[in-house]
């Protein structure tokens, strides 16, 4: 499978008033043809900073210590503004997390929509116009003939979600990279975001980069999935992998953490005790060591490396180290591992 | 859990319509009746532009309401004026976290000023020390780092903007509060934090919610009563148990055929149940009681299969 897009240890610093936080701590992926990822993770973990890097759409305060990012055969890295500015929204296109700062609140939307036609395509204003119209009914905008001719703070926020899913779909990009595409949206529309992001797959074999809270989202749309702690990856593997038989203490936090419609309303909900390190001073071992019921002494001294669990999936903690002891993970990741082994026919582990 | 129907808000006939008599016309909220109880959640879910939000916000009156009533502890606030003292007792009692965390916080503004604008406009500080402390405590209260009082909003992640906002809430100490949207953008594990911390600060200070959300899981858990949205309308409102184990508007099918589960097996076998519009929509419809505390709205003739 052709890697269409390659991280290489990548390293993000922001500057600010109380020092330098360190966000990205050395992050490796990459992104196979056609393919969706998904990536996933503790609030702050650098998600967002990740992806925006990789588009050098980054805050004044931010700076790249350390990385590569390839894309095809070059190194977007070295791009010149002028060079980026022909791939964005062109060949990588993105959707922000917050629809409202993706938007421009003086301009209409029907404009918005058409505006990288015209720049990148060289198309007239009547066709762009027109082709915006037909992108808005294709995410869902009601009556969107007339709509084009509003503002965006008259659209609800799950509207102007789906117009930027518009703006950047309609130049059918190459990567497609998706930050809480659904978030504000309701499940049935989500659902039917998420088919037409498929089908734009199928037709011209977009490969996507999803970053999604919600794990149902992932089950449902990811090929691979990726797993982010403190400026870290802490896991990686095809979906089943993550999903049923998950190997890193904070991936075993995050599934327990969800309710379900059968939680009993009684109960407290479950999470991850403490809160994420501070990223001014990383600690020196494990970043999770603080919040991991399993943590063993190495945890405070060392980071982990990544080990191999198979040969497309791997976890950055100590358990998995041939001489760490066995733990027992929370119920309901067990009953994971349970259903993984029913579906080989028990052939494994 | 609510005290016997004591209503703490009252909806009548609220109608909030945009645009009005230009081709552009919404009906974002049309009609719609609705009580909340003291001490109770009241989950609000449903399409995407079907008025959540509108519904909202007319209640804390960022609008004036097309037509209809809003009565909150019994007072009518539906026409109470803007900057009026009146107005501003009551902002105090009524918070609403925002559904876009990012343009409901002042870019030019550090993340102390914005959490402790509600302090300030109503001198619930004495002095500098104890609104520096208050400010502390709100942001160990939505397990954000004190340390970071002095960033701005941009310096922030999307999650922890939004727990901005919920600190910002928070500060003044209201009885009611309409969350739009608060834990969307946080992990599961911090959404389970705060939905706990939402619910700890509901039994201290008996306070009454209004959760709007598309996490069907999670309202369900969080609430006592769930209202279902469609296009303007409320088409359903039961107990949180019931509109899940007995949902009788084809929407709230249709809604609860498409949550999404955790587990890939599960999500390539699944089956969503489509809802058209045009079939289950007519004139004579409205929102009646068909069984005990169940409202779904139909017409008179539907009514009688229940
Ligand atoms: N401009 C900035 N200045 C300083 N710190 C920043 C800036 N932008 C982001 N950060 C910090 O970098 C870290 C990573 O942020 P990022 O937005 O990538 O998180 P995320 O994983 O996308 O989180 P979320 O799920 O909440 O969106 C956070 O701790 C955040 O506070
Ligand atoms: N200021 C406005 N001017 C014109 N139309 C508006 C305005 N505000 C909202 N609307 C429209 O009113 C309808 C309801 O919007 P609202 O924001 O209440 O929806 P919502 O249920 O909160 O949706 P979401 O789940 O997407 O946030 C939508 O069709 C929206 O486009
Ligand atoms: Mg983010
Ligand atoms: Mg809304």
């Amino acid at each position: 499978m052709e890697k269409i897009l390659d991280v290489k240890n990548l390293n993000v610093d922001f500057s600010t008033y109380n020092g330098t936080v360190h966000a990205i701590r050395g992050v490796d992926f990459h992104l196979n043809s056609g393919e969706t990822l998904a990536i996933v993770g503790e609030s702050g973990s650098g998600k967002s900073v990740t992806v925006r890097t990789v588009l050098q759409l980054m805050a004044k305060n931010a700076k790249i210590t350390q990385g590569e990012i390839r894309y095809h055969d070059e190194d977007l890295l070295k791009k010149s503004e002028k060079q980026m500015d022909d791939i964005r929204g062109n060949k990588i296109s993105m959707i922000f997390q917050d629809p409202m700062t993706s938007l421009d609140p003086t301009m209409t939307i029907g404009k918005q929509v058409a505006e990288p036609l015209l720049i990148h395509n060289k198309v007239s204003k009547a066709d762009a116009l027109k082709r915006a119209e037909e992108v808005l009914r294709l995410v869902g905008i009601p009556n969107p003939k007339a709509r084009m001719k509003d503002y965006p703070h008259q659209f609800s926020g799950g509207q102007r979600q789906r117009i930027v899913i518009a703006i950047a779909i309609v130049n059918y990009p190459e990567i497609l990279i998706a930050d809480e595409p659904t978030t504000a949206l309701d499940v049935t529309v989500q659902a039917q975001i998420i088919d037409l992001l498929k089908e734009l797959q199928q037709k011209i074999g977009t490969s996507i980069i999803f970053i999604t809270h919600d794990l149902g989202v992932v089950a449902g749309i990811a090929d691979r999935v990726a797993v982010m702690y403190a400026g870290k990856l802490v896991e990686y593997g095809n979906v089943d992998e993550i999903f049923y038989d998950p190997q890193h203490p904070y991936t075993w936090g995050l599934l327990d953490s969800m309710p379900t419609l059968d939680t009993d309303d009684q109960n407290r909900l479950n999470s991850i005790p403490g809160t994420p390190p501070n990223l001014l001073n990383p600690p020196k071992g494990d970043a999770f060591a603080p919040r991991n019921a399993y943590a063993m002494e190495i945890d405070e001294e060392e980071q982990p490396p990544f080990f191999k669990v198979s040969k497309t999936h791997y976890a950055a903690t100590w358990l998995l180290h041939p001489d760490a002891p066995k733990v027992e993970p929370p119920k309901s990741i067990q009953q994971r591992f349970e259903k993984y082994q029913q579906m080989l026919g028990g052939s494994v582990k | 859990m609510a005290d016997e129907k004591t209503p703490i808000v009252q909806v009548k006939h609220l109608k909030q319509y945009f645009n009005i008599g230009k081709a552009n016309e919404v009906k974002a909220v049309d009609d719609i009746s609705f009580d909340i109880y003291k001490g109770e959640t009241f989950g609000l879910v449903g399409e995407s532009g079907s008025g959540k939000s509108t519904t909202g916000r007319s209640i804390i009156r960022l609008y004036n309401p097309t037509s209809g009533q809003i009565l909150f502890e019994g007072d009518d606030i539906s026409k109470i004026k803007n900057r009026s003292p009146r107005m501003k007792q009551f902002r105090q009692q009524m918070q609403m976290i925002f559904q876009d965390p990012y343009a409901s916080l002042n870019p030019r503004m550090k993340v102390k000023d914005i959490i402790a604008e509600g302090l300030d406009i109503n001198n619930l500080s004495k002095n500098d020390d104890e609104r520096t402390q208050r400010v502390e405590e709100l942001l160990n209260m939505v397990h954000l780092n004190p340390e970071h009082m002095s960033r701005y909003p941009y310096e922030f992640s999307g999650g922890q903007r939004q727990r901005i906002g919920i600190a910002r809430a928070l500060a003044v100490d209201p009885q009611f509060i309409i969350a739009d949207e608060p834990i969307s953008a946080l992990d599961v594990s911090i959404q389970a934090q705060v939905v706990n911390l939402l619910q700890d600060i509901q039994k201290q200070r008996n306070l009454t919610y209004m959760f709007i959300a598309h996490d069907l899981s999670m309202v369900k858990y969080i609430s006592d009563r769930i209202a279902v949205m469609y296009s303007g309308k409320i088409v359903e409102l039961a107990s949180a148990d019931e509109i899940y184990n007995n949902p009788l508007h084809p929407y709230t099918q249709s809604l609860l055929s498409a949550i999404p589960v955790p587990d890939p097996e599960v999500e390539k076998t699944r089956e969503r149940i489509d809802f058209d519009h045009k079939k289950h929509f007519s004139d004579d419809q409205r929102l009646q009681e068909v069984q005990p505390g169940h409202f779904l709205y139909c017409s008179d003739e539907q009514a009688k299969k229940y």
